[in-house]
């Protein structure tokens, strides 16, 4: 059932995703005014379409249907130019708009051929349900063959490589005071553990632990620290180091509300005093030394549920 | 309910993101960003007032389905390049907090039940 609702976002979000410009036919044969409609007949039977858009000096300025063909037949005004006889009042779409509104418009007008063109007003394609339908499935295909192949290979490693005891180590170094580059670490961390197969709730624990381990290090730390999380099939472990100025009190520091953060620091959101503390919350166990004027070492454990069923960490 | 619906509610404007298709699973107001980390759940919808950079940290690492910067603060261009690049939805209210959450709590949102008792510092 999960699979079901999931496969219908999937799709669902592809279609706000898509631009017109991914799936139109680019090649659109296209009619000048000044042809006639004995000229357009030869044109629709060889090219196999059923209308065309009339276009005059790189503009659009109509649009001819084979209906229109017929009338002409009818009224024996097959001499008559494109020009006379087309649709002046074109419903069209802009490349750049998502396909969802090309979705929309198609149900709401019931027409089914818009020409689209570009923000300057050029004719650039041409848009029928059977082009949206392909490009969905196209890119669905894309999407999901690529996450597949990404997923299985990443978490098969462990299951690749075989020794006695395989881990997997990423590091980083986090500047003091940048906070630019705030939560790249620890975003990279997370979506390191999902690419390896582990459960989304996992990875969020994981995630926030580490954001708060460096913004940490960002905030308070002299001159930046280390990032380290060991990834063994079992476990997470988390060492965070800096090189000062340490905490004076760690008991204080780990109640809720104690902050050191100087005001303007406070002012963008952070020093709730609650960094520390959510970080023993996101874990399986945390462990904080710190020696003022030598530095902070910081540890945190998460275990890693068994694959099938485990009781930690929620479903995958 | 889904972004694309909050955003037509309550009149928002979109400044990053495309996940319009997303279901809102609840909403949080602080701007307190550990506060933000320790309570909001995924697809949850964040009303704030900070627009810097962290925020778009905070909703990647939380999975929320968007951010609402209220009173019409404008992030700058690198947080909102950030935000594309993350894909996480971004929304902008001239309203303040308060008010917004009051919209999005009339339109059958609801934060959850408080958990732990946490003592002010």
């Amino acid at each position: 059932m999960t699979e079901h609702v999931a496969e219908v976002t999937k799709v669902q979000e592809l279609v706000y995703e898509l631009r017109i410009e991914d799936v139109m036919k680019r090649d659109v044969i296209t009619v000048p005014p000044h042809a006639s409609m004995r000229e357009l007949k030869e044109l629709l039977r060889l090219r196999r379409i059923s209308g065309a858009p009339v276009v005059e000096e790189g503009r659009l300025v109509g649009i001819i249907s084979l209906e229109d063909l017929i009338k002409a037949l009818e009224q024996g005004e097959m001499d008559a130019l494109v020009g006379s006889k087309m649709t002046t009042r074109v419903e069209t779409l802009y490349a750049d708009e998502p396909v969802v509104q090309a979705v929309n418009r198609m149900s709401r007008s019931g027409f089914g051929r818009f020409p689209v063109l570009d923000r300057s007003g050029k004719l650039v394609g041409i848009l029928t349900r059977g082009e949206i339908i392909r490009g969905l499935l196209r890119r669905l295909e894309v999407t999901l063959r690529e996450d597949e192949i990404r997923r299985y290979r990443a978490s098969h490693i462990f299951e690749d490589i075989v020794s006695d005891r395989t881990s997997l180590i990423l590091r980083y170094w986090v500047k003091a005071k940048d906070f630019t580059g705030g939560g790249a670490a620890s975003s990279r961390i997370k979506r390191a553990i999902e690419a390896l197969g582990g459960n989304p709730a996992l990875a969020r624990r994981v995630g926030v632990a580490a954001y708060e381990a460096e913004m940490n290090l960002i905030i308070h730390s002299d001159n930046g620290g280390e990032l380290m999380v060991e990834i063994v099939p079992d476990q997470i472990y988390m060492l965070v180091t800096d090189a000062g100025p340490g905490i004076a009190d760690v008991e204080q520091a780990m109640s809720p509300g104690f902050s050191t953060a100087p005001d303007w620091i406070r002012e963008m959101g952070f020093g709730a005093g609650m960094g520390l503390l959510n970080i023993k919350n996101c874990a399986d166990e945390m462990k904080l030394r710190s020696v003022v004027g030598a530095g902070t070492w910081l540890e945190a454990w998460f275990r890693i549920p068994p694959r099938n069923g485990g009781a930690v960490g929620g479903a995958k | 309910m889904t972004v694309e619906e909050v955003v037509a509610l309550l009149g928002l404007r979109v400044l990053a993101g495309r996940d319009l298709w997303r279901m809102v699973t609840g909403g949080y107001v602080s701007d307190m960003l550990s506060c933000v980390m320790a309570k909001a759940k995924e697809g949850n919808i964040w009303v704030t007032l900070q627009a810097h950079q962290n925020v778009i940290a905070v909703g990647s690492l939380l999975n929320l389905a968007a951010i609402i910067i209220s009173e019409g603060v404008e992030p700058d261009h690198d947080t909102i390049a950030r935000a594309q690049d993350q894909g996480v939805m971004v929304l902008s209210s001239l309203n303040s907090s308060f008010t917004v959450a009051g919209q999005l709590y009339e339109a059958g949102i609801r934060g959850a039940q408080p958990d732990v008792a946490v003592s002010a510092g």
